[in-house]
């Protein structure tokens, strides 16, 4: 185990953590506003930290520019979408939770 | 080295499935909404940790497309899904 691999693995490991994170928000969390909150951390934490650990492995620059791109694709992809969907759900008259009950 | 990311990879189908809860209980037409998002991030980490575990460059390309797609299909959806629960915005 290089150090290379060492760091992936590390890194990898931590993006995982992220997503669990994520998931487990997304099934806890009271509605959906929250829910968004959740999944906003899986992507640019979680898929960063992968990202990440494919950077460290990637033979040139050709690739790890892609990986990136990969990455950024995404996070835009996913902020789009996030917003769409909360600016729906708050025009459908879902009250966001305002921490009262459980 | 590569069976972790095997490994990973199992771990966030695992990770999805279990995301299909929330879509299965999901009170409003939004949480099956986040659905696709987490399947468009999730799939994509999915397909780079493959292509670093079988050694196939080419699983990235499909990475990113996938990535695409799941920002056109989760606009779309965010968009079109909601048109029948009585649409009161007339555009």
């Amino acid at each position: 185990m290089s150090a290379v691999d060492l760091a992936s693995a590390a890194l990898w490991l931590a993006g995982a953590g992220f997503f669990l994170a994520g998931t487990a928000g997304l099934l806890r969390f009271p509605d959906v506003y929250t829910r968004l909150h959740a999944l906003a951390k899986v992507d640019n934490l979680g898929l960063g930290l992968v990202v990440l650990g494919l950077l460290v492995r990637a033979e040139g620059p050709a690739a790890a520019l892609k990986l990136v791109l990969v990455w950024l694709l995404a996070l835009f992809a996913s902020a789009t979408v996030s917003y769409l969907i909360a600016r729906r759900a708050l025009r459908r008259g879902i009250e966001p939770w305002r921490g009262e009950g459980p | 080295m590569a069976e972790l990311a095997g490994w990973l990879a199992a771990f966030l189908l695992a990770n999805l499935l279990v995301a299909l809860v929330r879509v299965a209980r999901g009170p409003t037409q939004a949480d099956r909404m986040l659905a696709a998002l987490l399947f468009g991030t999730t799939g994509v980490a999915l397909l780079l940790l493959l292509a670093e575990a079988q050694a196939e460059p080419a699983l990235i390309d499909a990475a990113l497309v996938f990535a695409l797609l799941a920002a056109i299909a989760g606009a779309a959806f965010a968009q079109r899904a909601w048109r029948e629960e009585g649409g009161d915005e007339r555009r």
